[in-house]
C-alpha cells in the first residue's frame, strides 16, 4: 500500500456507534486533505442536519449534506442526507434516490460504495467502521474487486462489532485497523493522487 | 477481462439497452441519472438470473412482459401518506390561504406513484374546505401504478406511522375517520377521490395537458440529469397559471436551473415556489 498514491476519493460507512467514531475521525483530517470524503452514517429518517452541522463545526474540512448533481470536490466531506440513498455518477457528481431501503437502511452504505466503485475504479478507498448490521460488506467487496483499497475497523475496537465483522469475513480487506490507526493513516493523506 | 474493462463493456451494454427500450417501447430513460438506472438494471439481471445486460436486452426486445418487469424496477414507488409532515404544514400555512381566493382549482400531482400523497392532499383540501372545488390530476408513467393509485387502498401495516405524520402535518380531525380498515388494508373514503383523475403521463416524452394552480412533484427530478430536469421544469412552468405554486422534494431545487428566476421562493426548506408575473 505504501506505494499507492493514486486514490481519488474515500468512502466511509458507519452505523451504530458511528457518530462517535466520525466525531473523532473527521476533525483529525487537515484542511489541506487532498481527497474528497463521502460518508454514509445510518440515521433515523426524521433526523435533522444536527450531525452535519456539528461535524462541520469540529472539522477543518468543509462537512456538508450531499446535494443532488453536486460535483465532488477534494477537501470536502459529503454526508448522505437522512432518508436518501447517496450515489456517485461516473462524471463524479452526486445523485440522491428514495428507492427501497437496502439492508433495511436508507441511506445504505452498499449503494454509495457500489456506485463509487463504478465511478472511481481502483482510485477509491473504502472504510467500514462500527455498526450493528451487515450493510457495507457487499459494497466494500465491490471496491476491492475494482482494485480499490479497503480498510475495516478492528471489531474489538468498534462500539458495535457486527458490521466490521461481516465486512472482514466477506472482503478480506487490505487493512484491519483500530480507529486511532485509521486516523493516523488517513491524516497523512499521502495516498491521494495529486 | 480486467474488472475495469468489464465496467466499460457494461456501460456500452447499458447505453444500448436504453436505446433499445426507447426505440421499441417509447420509454426514454436515456437522460435518467445513470448510476441509478445501472443499479436498477443490475437488480433486474439478478432477478432474471442473467449474466449480462446484452442478454437482458435480447429478452426485453422480444418479450413485452420482460420489459414490463424492467419498467416496474425503474419506477420508484416508495412513498407514504403525509411524507415529511413539515411540508404539508407549510402548504397549509403558506399556500392554502392563497388557493382559497380562487373559485375553482386544479392541482397536478406529477409522478404520483401509488397515490399516498394524492390522498393526503385530498384530506388536507377537505379540511380546508377546498376539496369540492378542486380538480385533482394524478399522473405517473407507470400504468400498473396508476391502476393501484386510483383505488385509494393501502396496506394497513404503515397506518400508525401515517397517523403520526397526519397529526404532525397539522391534521384537524381524527385520521381514522377517513378510511375503513380490515385485517390487511385501509380503504379511503370514496368522497376523497370524487374529483381525482388518474392518468398515464410521461414527464420525459409527453407535454402540457392542463393549466393548473399547483404542481406537486416531489422526489422525481432527482432521477433526471440536468438537461432533463430543465426540460421538465420548463413543462411545469408552461403548465402553471401565473401565481401558481410548484412544490418539489426536500433535496430538490431550482437553484441550478434556467427556471430559477421565474419563481419566487415561498418556503426555501420545504421547496415551495410561486410562478412570477412576467
Amino acid at each position: 500500500m505504501n506505494k499507492r498514491k493514486d486514490i481519488k476519493a474515500i468512502v466511509i460507512g458507519a452505523s451504530a456507534g458511528g457518530l462517535y467514531a466520525l466525531k473523532k475521525l473527521l476533525p483529525a483530517l487537515p484542511a489541506s486533505f487532498p481527497c474528497p470524503v463521502l460518508v454514509v452514517q445510518h440515521l433515523s429518517p426524521h433526523s435533522d442536519n444536527y450531525m452535519v452541522r456539528m461535524l462541520d463545526e469540529l472539522s477543518p474540512l468543509v462537512v456538508k449534506e450531499a446535494d443532488e448533481k453536486e460535483p465532488v470536490i477534494p477537501g470536502t466531506v459529503y454526508v448522505a442526507p437522512p432518508d436518501y440513498h447517496l450515489l456517485v455518477e461516473e462524471d463524479f457528481t452526486l445523485s440522491l434516490s428514495v428507492e427501497e431501503k437496502v439492508n433495511y437502511s436508507r441511506p445504505a452504505i452498499d449503494v454509495l460504495f457500489e456506485t463509487a466503485a463504478d465511478a472511481y475504479g481502483r482510485h477509491l478507498m473504502g472504510i467500514i467502521l462500527t455498526g450493528a448490521n451487515a450493510d457495507g460488506a457487499n459494497g466494500l467487496l465491490a471496491v476491492k474487486k475494482r482494485g480499490g483499497f479497503t480498510i475495516v475497523q478492528q471489531p474489538e475496537d468498534a462500539e458495535s462489532q457486527a458490521m466490521p465483522k461481516a465486512a472482514i469475513e466477506l472482503v478480506k480487506p487490505h487493512k484491519i485497523f483500530t480507529l486511532d490507526e485509521i486516523i493516523t493513516f488517513l491524516s497523512k493523506g499521502d495516498f491521494c493522487s495529486k | 477481462m480486467q474488472e475495469n474493462d468489464i465496467s466499460t463493456v457494461e456501460n456500452i451494454e447499458l447505453e444500448l439497452l436504453l436505446q433499445a427500450v426507447y426505440l421499441q417501447y417509447g420509454y426514454d430513460f436515456r437522460n435518467y441519472s445513470r448510476a441509478h438506472v445501472k443499479r436498477r438494471v443490475k437488480h433486474r439481471l439478478v432477478q432474471e438470473g442473467m449474466k449480462s445486460i446484452s442478454e437482458l436486452q435480447n429478452q426485453i426486445l422480444h418479450d413485452k412482459t420482460a420489459f414490463d418487469r424492467l419498467v416496474r424496477d425503474l419506477s420508484i414507488n416508495v412513498t407514504e401518506m403525509f411524507r415529511n409532515p413539515a411540508f404539508y404544514k407549510s402548504v397549509r400555512e403558506k399556500v392554502i390561504p392563497i388557493l382559497k381566493t380562487y373559485p375553482y382549482l386544479k392541482i397536478w400531482h406529477a409522478g404520483c406513484a401509488t397515490g399516498e400523497e394524492v390522498f393526503s392532499f385530498a384530506i388536507m383540501l377537505k379540511e380546508e374546505g377546498l376539496l369540492e372545488r378542486t380538480q385533482i390530476y394524478a399522473t405517473d408513467f407507470n400504468p400498473y401504478i396508476i391502476k393501484k393509485a386510483r383505488n385509494g387502498i393501502f396496506p394497513i401495516r404503515y397506518i400508525k406511522e401515517y397517523t403520526a405524520n397526519y397529526q404532525k402535518a397539522g391534521g384537524l380531525e381524527s385520521f381514522s375517520d377517513y378510511y375503513h380498515a380490515n385485517d390487511e388494508l385501509v380503504i379511503f373514503d370514496k368522497n376523497l377521490s370524487k374529483n381525482m383523475v388518474f392518468a398515464e403521463h410521461n414527464l420525459v416524452t409527453d407535454s402540457v395537458f392542463a393549466e393548473v394552480n399547483m404542481i406537486v412533484c416531489r422526489n422525481v427530478l432527482i432521477y433526471f440529469n440536468n438537461n432533463l430536469q430543465n426540460k421538465v421544469l420548463h413543462l411545469f412552468h408552461k403548465s402553471l397559471v401565473v401565481g401558481g405554486f410548484l412544490a418539489l422534494g426536500t433535496k430538490e431545487s431550482l437553484m441550478f436551473s434556467d427556471e430559477e428566476k421565474k419563481y419566487k421562493v415561498i418556503d426555501p426548506k420545504q421547496k415551495i415556489f410561486k410562478k412570477k408575473y412576467e
